[in-house]
């Protein structure tokens, strides 16, 4: 009987203890300036434009760093956070814009031209060597690559067949 | 003689993009151009102007009811933006406020306020502070903000029955009596 009242007593501590930890991992602790400035970094305030959230000093902005510390506090991730603000004042306020219509070319653009100006360089530079390279290709006795080019051959037949005729 | 000149040596320096390369890379540019023309063209607009169709829009309030085109019809409508971290706006909400009890009666006026990158909880601090009842509601996305093509907070828009701009404010209204004289001449007898 009395083994029977310890086990009874034993289980009602043990179910009240599974409570108690269970209401203490439910609550959150406060979130650190840290843990709200690493989201507000990555945003910007319409007002205040070209200033991150994390250093923005008006009121506006420490509203909105609050209300990351809200958020945080009630357990929503980053990108929850990130994806609440924008629902809710844009998309503008993201430090990067999310790839899609036109924000696809801020994405495109800039490894496109670097492409392109890596291409027209590559064509210069070898544009530039050329000229430099036919002088030593075209001395007065001709080599013996000039000698075995025939288009070669052929102009300067062409040549002498036109100074024989004057 | 003309041929002496056209070395075949020379060719090779000659080579250029194919046709269809060059074609893209001025079709690409162009567009781009187009791109930033028009953002451009769209920050030098300005706000809307008076005697225009200013954008429709629907506002749902912090309490869950909608204000669209069809509430709006056929009255006179003032939109004004403010948020509660502008000072500015604060000299204006009683004003505003006062206003409101006085056309609201008549059936035919309706004032709506957008809370413009605001917080929830803070705006309703704000309409609790001022102890505003005319309807209120959030800029979601700041939609209706950038279709406005806003400056700033405060600013207010009063539209006619017609549904054309009669008046743009762009700064805090600084009495009653300024109110009544934007919203009077557009009630008719």
């Amino acid at each position: 009987m009395m083994n029977k009242r310890n086990l009874l007593a034993i289980l009602l501590t043990l179910l009240f203890g599974l409570l108690v930890v269970g209401v203490v991992s439910a609550q959150q602790p406060t979130p650190s300036d840290d843990q709200v400035n690493a989201i507000a970094k990555q945003l910007y305030c319409p007002v205040c434009e070209n200033i991150p959230l994390d250093v923005c000093p008006t009121t506006a902005c420490a509203q909105w760093r609050e209300l990351i510390r809200q958020k945080l506090t009630d357990g929503w991730n980053e990108q929850q956070i990130k994806n609440y603000f924008v629902q809710q004042y844009g998309a503008r306020v993201l430090g990067t814009p999310p790839p899609k219509g036109i924000n696809w070319l801020v994405y495109l653009v800039p490894p496109v031209a670097i492409l392109a100006g890596v291409y027209v360089l590559y064509h210069a530079f070898r544009s530039w060597k050329r000229p430099a390279q036919q002088v030593n290709l075209s001395p007065s006795a001709p080599g013996p690559q000039a000698e075995m080019d025939p288009t070669q051959d052929e102009y300067i037949k062409r040549l002498e067949d036109e100074v024989r005729k004057r | 003689m003309n041929e002496i000149t056209t070395s075949p040596a020379e060719k090779p320096s000659q080579k250029v993009l194919p046709r269809w390369g060059r074609i893209l890379a001025w079709v690409g540019l162009f567009a781009l151009l187009v791109v930033v023309a028009m953002v451009l063209l769209r920050k030098q607009q300005g706000p809307v102007a008076i005697g225009q169709r200013p954008p429709s829009f629907t506002l749902t309030t912090f309490d869950g009811q909608q204000f669209g085109p069809a509430e709006m019809s056929g009255k006179v409508v003032l939109v004004n933006f403010w948020a509660s971290w502008c000072k500015p706006c604060e000299q204006e909400a009683a004003d505003l406020e006062t206003a409101w009890r006085y056309y609201q009666p008549r059936g035919d006026v309706l004032f709506l306020g957008i809370a413009w990158t605001d917080t929830e909880s803070a705006s309703l601090a704000y309409i609790k502070r001022f102890n505003i009842t005319y309807p209120n509601g959030p800029d979601l996305g700041t939609t209706i903000s950038q279709a406005y093509r806003t400056t700033g907070v405060p600013e207010t828009y009063i539209i006619d029955k017609n549904g054309n701009l009669a008046s743009l404010k762009l700064s805090p209204y600084s009495s009653l009596a300024e109110i009544q004289a934007a919203i009077d001449p557009l009630l008719g007898p």
